[in-house]
């Protein structure tokens, strides 16, 4: 189960034109699918949900699944997301 | 790129200029610690007025509305101001991410607690040393470790992300296995391992304060050690190693480029381009007298230095101005009288050997840290009359 670290939030800001991640003195600018991808991690999302939800939003979007896990994957590398 | 590099007051503006993300209000200059390598200006006693809560709350609105996402109080002490909890619980209210950069000297748990309520997102607080001795010695207070210590775990325990900042020099940095160490008991999320620049206070006690080249050597070879032990565990915590411009060959892409992301806002309303250019013979804007809109986007004093126009050679030509921008007005003004100069720091500078002076001093033996300077009213008050 996914969650946004403490500290962490995810926003939208008007005069970007995105979403960014906001953390201690530090703000990372995202585009439209890590967006919607970190939208939906909100500790109580098991990873299989979010795929499932994304997929029926997006239904003709090729290998969803796989770029969802590699976000995925990589937000925790960043530990930007806790998994647990 | 359409500066024309003029000193009258109707310098023309810079195309596609993007908002400000970064907001920096320095709510006082009033601090109980006296550390030698404050990077507030040298005469901050001659700057007394602070801003009111009401005239704070409309910068942050203003500052919101252009775009600014990052705030950080800061100081000075930021916790000697007495409507910290409102005008923390105001910027929350409009979006900002609110960042508290203290020494901990003052905060209890008590503050922690009412400042988390008010919606505080983060603490950073500053150490001077991992050892008690010398920290008390350089913060000029005898009990300030011990206090830095209970606040650090108090910050931790009321689920705060944690920054801690040690101000490395070379009386302390041969004890970075001995920082990083205490950082990780401490379960810091962020750790700024912040090797002096040389601004202020730092800048009038250089001599006293740069490291010789082998120990920064040394303290980069341990922080890589660490990091690479942390990322085999996948530990959280992140070290960031700021080493100092005076052993680099190319200058830093200062703030960003001048006036490009970043806002700093002195006690008294002075809007600035990075927190040291006040030092600067530039004339900079007052938020009690123009909109932070103006002072961003049309003052002079923020579009002084905005594009290229303004660089002398060996910049203007050089095909790295638009990664580093020249470097560092306040050092180029600082080590050669002219702000318009390449940042020393840039060996093809024609004053690189200012810097390498430096390097060479600090190879010699220097004086013992109770002969700096240390940064108090007095000292100030000297300073301002000589």
């Amino acid at each position: 189960m996914p969650i946004l670290r403490p500290g962490f939030r995810l926003q939208w800001e008007p005069i970007q034109n995105s979403h960014v991640l906001l953390y201690p003195e530090g703000m990372v600018k995202l585009n439209e699918s890590a967006a919607q991808v970190l939208l939906l991690i909100d500790g109580e999302r098991p990873i299989d949900d979010i795929i499932d939800s994304l997929a029926g939003r997006f239904p003709n979007v090729p290998g969803l699944d796989e770029d969802i896990l590699a976000f995925i994957e990589v937000a925790n590398a960043q530990h930007w997301i806790n998994i647990r | 790129m359409l500066n024309t590099g003029s000193t009258s007051a109707d310098s023309t503006l810079v195309a596609n200029q993007g908002p400000p993300l970064w907001l920096l209000a320095e709510l006082t200059y009033r601090c109980p610690l006296q550390c030698p390598y404050c990077s507030n200006p040298l005469e901050f006693a001659n700057h007394k007025d602070e801003l009111t809560t009401a005239q704070w709350i409309d910068v942050f609105t203003q500052a919101r509305a252009l775009g600014a996402a990052q705030l950080g109080f800061s100081g000075g002490e930021p916790l000697v101001r007495d409507d910290l909890v409102e005008l923390i619980e105001a910027a929350r209210e409009l979006g900002f991410y609110t960042n508290l950069i203290t020494s901990g000297m003052g905060l209890t748990e008590q503050k922690v607690n009412a400042f988390k309520q008010a919606g505080l997102d983060h603490i950073q607080i500053s150490f001077q040393a991992s050892d008690a001795e010398i920290n008390n010695m350089l913060a000029g207070s005898r009990k300030a470790f011990d206090q830095k210590l209970a606040m650090a775990r108090a910050v931790k325990a009321a689920g705060y992300p944690m920054v801690l900042n040690f101000v490395t020099h070379r009386h302390n940095i041969d004890e970075i296995e001995k920082i990083i160490e205490l950082c990780l008991a401490l379960e810091a999320d962020f750790v700024e391992l912040a090797t002096c620049q040389y601004y202020g206070w730092a800048h009038l006690n250089r001599a006293g304060l740069l490291p010789t080249k082998a120990q920064l050597d040394h303290a980069e070879a341990v922080t890589q050690r660490y990091r690479l032990k942390l990322a085999a565990e996948n530990h959280p915590c992140k070290l960031i190693l700021v080493t100092p411009d005076y052993y680099e060959e190319r200058p830093k892409g200062c703030m960003n480029g001048w006036g490009n992301i970043f806002l700093s806002i002195t006690p008294d309303g002075t809007a600035l381009p990075c927190h040291s250019a006040r030092q600067l013979p530039v004339t900079f804007p007052n938020v009690t007298a123009h909109s932070l809109s103006h002072i961003w986007y049309d003052s002079f004093g923020f579009n002084r230095f905005r594009g290229y126009e303004w660089m002398s050679e060996p910049c203007r030509s050089c095909d790295e101005k638009e990664k580093d921008f020249g470097g560092c007005r306040c050092q180029a003004y600082m080590l050669t009288g002219d702000a318009t100069q390449a940042d020393p720091v840039c060996s093809k500078s024609p004053h690189h050997d200012k810097i390498l002076a430096a390097r060479a001093e600090a190879d010699l033996p220097q004086p013992p840290i109770e002969a700096l300077t240390f940064r108090n009213e007095r000292n100030s008050r000297i300073i301002c009359k000589s």
